[in-house]
């Protein structure tokens, strides 16, 4: 009886201010109220100040004829194209620069990642150097040596630098010759494009078998040798076409060949170098963070050393390297936008053209932000749905 | 019996052979053991025989140290001239001449505070206190203006005060914003949390570069006319919302480390929100985020040189402006070099002493 009356006092007394739900609406109200007013108040000088600096707004400026030219495209440019395109060669700039970049980055922070645990002290120490000092110098400040690297300390054409042939380093940028046209070249693109298919169709069918019957098939040799055969083959029936298109000395620069102008090398090499630094140290931890036991475990069972690192190593480190080596990726892609310091034409130099121009600078950054955030939030969904695949399945 | 074992014990120890003990031995297990890594040594020995003794003919036997600069365009060595000869520009910027000791003065507070404070035990409430203080004095000797010092407008800082003073107070500030931003994202109330997601992964998806363009172009168009910030406070600002976003998944990583249980524990014994959160999960939390938090800090002390692009003299920009000096134009690479190490010298003492605390901290 006491008990009851206790029970229905209490549940009548609590006060709105003590029901955790009514507070939490209170708080939700009350901070939301206040992002509001901000909002509200700095749009609000932005809109006075836009009209009394007569600033137009929108988009329209998309459409509108762009004036300036573009140093390098992937697509045909010129000045009396519209702004829309110039933004549009900047985002491929970008997409170039980050894509090649990124290839670069994995082969050789892997690289130097297992340098880093060799057994060479010699190559195990100059490898932790290399981290060691690449991750700890600005990236701008890498980006403006390999600049003044090239246009200050290379020589002009004429006295450009051979390291290899067919390879010439010289103020003008890295020029390396390339095979010549050949109509052969692109059917053994198309060969490679089929093997890959073959490739991955053949997987699946050989770990369906072994699933069903357990017997195993070379599924490595016969990848490489359909990788490499096919194009091999393609190349064959075109008449082994070996010419290549080598640069020349003419004039003042090269001719032909395959010419990355400073900016983009410098640029390149930069975020190559850095990332590679910080790739290195992800690729050392994820082989460290298998422990040892796993091997002999896997050797105890009988496995051979190749199936022993494809079944046993490599998925639980790349368990542990894949998260943080995207971020690194996506680093590379944010990074690339200080191209815009060394006169690289990325989306973001391009789109400062813009705002200089035009002044509509909320419009400009807006667009900058977005497309930033479009590559982030593609590449979290790839993450995520690899994580998915990856993640520990636990019964 | 006993003396005669120890004898025979001391004459019958052999002694291993010679190939496996010092230099020698030193070599053979980790420089030529087996065929591929004899080869690897060799490959590398010849590539730094190579390449170390002309860079250190270049950078330290040919070299010219004090000179001007039409001496160093005859010399084939480098030319650090370029460094010594404008130090005082590089480092201060545009300070005032007879006013540099003062950011000399705040510069050494700050490095004698940071050693002081690497010892773990020192860490009590008093030397948080030390820090405000020291800050604010730090900030004075900047800015003058007070007790008969000189007032100096902040459009003439620059230089290595500036770089320290963008990293420093921007992750001063940006700790506690990060804080609440991660509580805010671990809120069970569905407004505040989307509120900080999208916060944290707006920024976290953008390059540093757009905000700080937000910052020097579009930031005065969001005030009410006739007011104006100073261009370091606006880039201040950048750099603390930015590292706001990576503090708060730093400690968001912290916060999920602690264990349902200290809630509930928490819960059960009374506490209201703040004080779990103060007493129980913070102190826990914050103990564990220390080594990335030293990274964070490190990131923002590298960016912090992003912003040149926006015009800032910091020592990057610094630099630039002494190598646009047509007496000293061509000598990028010494400048370069130089604030490389002086970065590199800040970086490496600041990531050795998160690996040390990472030791200490493990458990």
């Amino acid at each position: 009886m006491k008990t009851d009356s206790n029970h229905t006092n209490t549940s009548e007394v609590i006060p709105f201010w003590n029901d955790p739900s009514k507070r939490a609406l209170f708080y939700q109200i009350g901070v939301l109220a206040m992002v509001g007013c901000l909002s509200y108040y700095l749009i609000s000088n932005t809109i006075a100040n836009l009209e009394r600096q007569a600033i137009a707004t929108g988009f329209g400026f998309l459409d509108r004829e762009s004036a300036f030219e573009i140093g390098e495209s992937l697509i045909s440019y010129s000045a009396a194209d519209t702004y829309g395109r110039a933004l549009i060669v900047g985002v491929l700039n970008t997409l170039k620069v980050s894509f090649i970049g990124i290839v670069l980055t994995l082969v050789l922070g892997t690289f130097i990642g297992v340098a880093r645990l060799s057994a060479n002290w010699l190559v195990a120490k100059l490898s932790a150097g290399f981290i060691e000092v690449f991750q700890d110098i600005p990236i701008l400040l890498q980006l403006f040596f390999w600049y003044a690297f090239f246009y200050e300390m290379l020589p002009s054409p004429r006295q450009a630098l051979n390291p290899i042939t067919g390879v010439f380093l010289s103020n003008r940028g890295l020029v390396f010759g390339i095979p010549a046209d050949h109509p052969a070249h692109k059917y053994m693109a198309i060969a490679f494009a089929v093997a890959c298919v073959l490739v991955y169709i053949l997987t699946r069918w050989a770990r369906k078998r072994q699933a069903l019957t357990g017997r195993i098939f070379p599924v490595g040799r016969t990848s490489l040798a359909l990788l490499i055969g096919l194009p091999l083959l393609v190349w064959s029936v075109g008449g082994f076409p070996t010419a290549m298109n080598m640069p020349k000395l003419g004039g003042f620069n090269f001719e032909g060949g395959l010419n990355l102008s400073p900016e983009f090398a410098a640029l390149l090499i930069g975020l190559v170098l850095y990332t590679a630094a910080f790739v290195a140290e992800i690729v050392r931890a994820g082989i460290q963070a298998v422990s040892h036991g796993q091997t002999e475990a896997a050797m105890s069972l009988g496995l051979r050393k190749s199936h022993i690192l494809n079944l046993v190593i490599l998925p639980q480190a790349l368990r542990v390297i894949i998260p943080p080596l995207t971020s690194q990726m996506l680093n590379l892609t944010k990074n690339s936008s200080l191209a815009v310091a060394i006169g690289f034409p990325d989306f973001v130099s391009v789109a400062g053209t813009a705002i200089n121009q035009t002044g509509q600078a909320i419009e400009g950054v807006a667009l900058i932000m977005i497309v930033y955030l479009c590559f982030s939030l593609l590449t979290s969904a790839l993450m995520n749905w690899y994580n998915k695949k990856m993640v520990l399945v636990e019964r | 019996m006993q003396s005669k074992t120890q004898i025979t014990n001391e004459t019958d120890a052999i002694k291993p052979p010679i190939t496996s003990i010092g230099v020698i031995g030193w070599m053979r297990t980790n420089l030529f053991n087996g065929w591929f890594n004899s080869l690897l040594t060799i490959i590398v020995i010849y590539l730094l025989w190579k390449t170390v003794p002309p860079f250190v003919r270049w950078a330290l036997f040919d070299s010219l140290w004090v000179s001007d600069g039409t001496a160093c365009q005859q010399t084939d060595g480098a030319c650090w001239s370029v460094v010594t000869a404008n130090l005082r520009f590089i480092i201060f910027g545009f300070f005032p001449h007879d006013l540099q000791w003062r950011p000399l003065l705040a510069m050494l507070i700050l490095i004698a505070l940071l050693f002081y404070s690497r010892d773990r035990k020192r860490w009590k409430k008093s030397l948080g206190y030390t820090w405000v203080a020291a800050l604010i004095i730090m900030g004075l000797l900047m800015k003058g203006g007070l007790f008969g010092l000189e007032s100096v407008e902040s459009s003439k800082w620059g230089g290595l005060p500036l770089t320290l003073l963008l990293s420093v107070f921007g992750l001063t500030a940006a700790y506690p914003l990060g804080v609440v931003l991660a509580l805010g994202r671990r809120s069970r109330m569905p407004a505040i949390k989307t509120l900080c997601v999208i916060y944290i992964e707006m920024i976290r998806g953008v390059p540093l570069i757009s905000l700080l363009f937000m910052s020097s172009v579009v930031f005065p168009l969001f005030l009410p006319e006739g007011v104006t910030v100073n261009k370091i406070l606006r880039a201040q600002v950048a750099i603390i919302l930015f590292t706001a976003a990576y503090v708060a998944e730093v400690v968001r990583g912290g916060l999920q480390a602690i264990p349902k249980g200290q809630y509930e524990a928490a819960e059960a014994i009374g506490l209201n929100y703040v004080q779990t959160m103060r007493l129980i999960v913070l102190p826990q939390a914050l103990k564990i985020m220390i080594p990335p938090t030293v990274s964070v800090l490190i990131s923002a002390f590298k960016d912090t040189s992003l912003v040149v692009i926006i015009a800032l003299y910091d020592l990057l920009k610094t630099t630039q402006s002494v190598l646009s000096d047509p007496k000293w134009m061509g000598f990028s690479a010494e400048a370069y070099i130089f604030i490389a190490f002086v970065y590199f010298i800040c970086c490496f003492f600041m990531s050795d002493y998160s690996r040390r605390l990472e030791k200490e901290l493990a458990t």
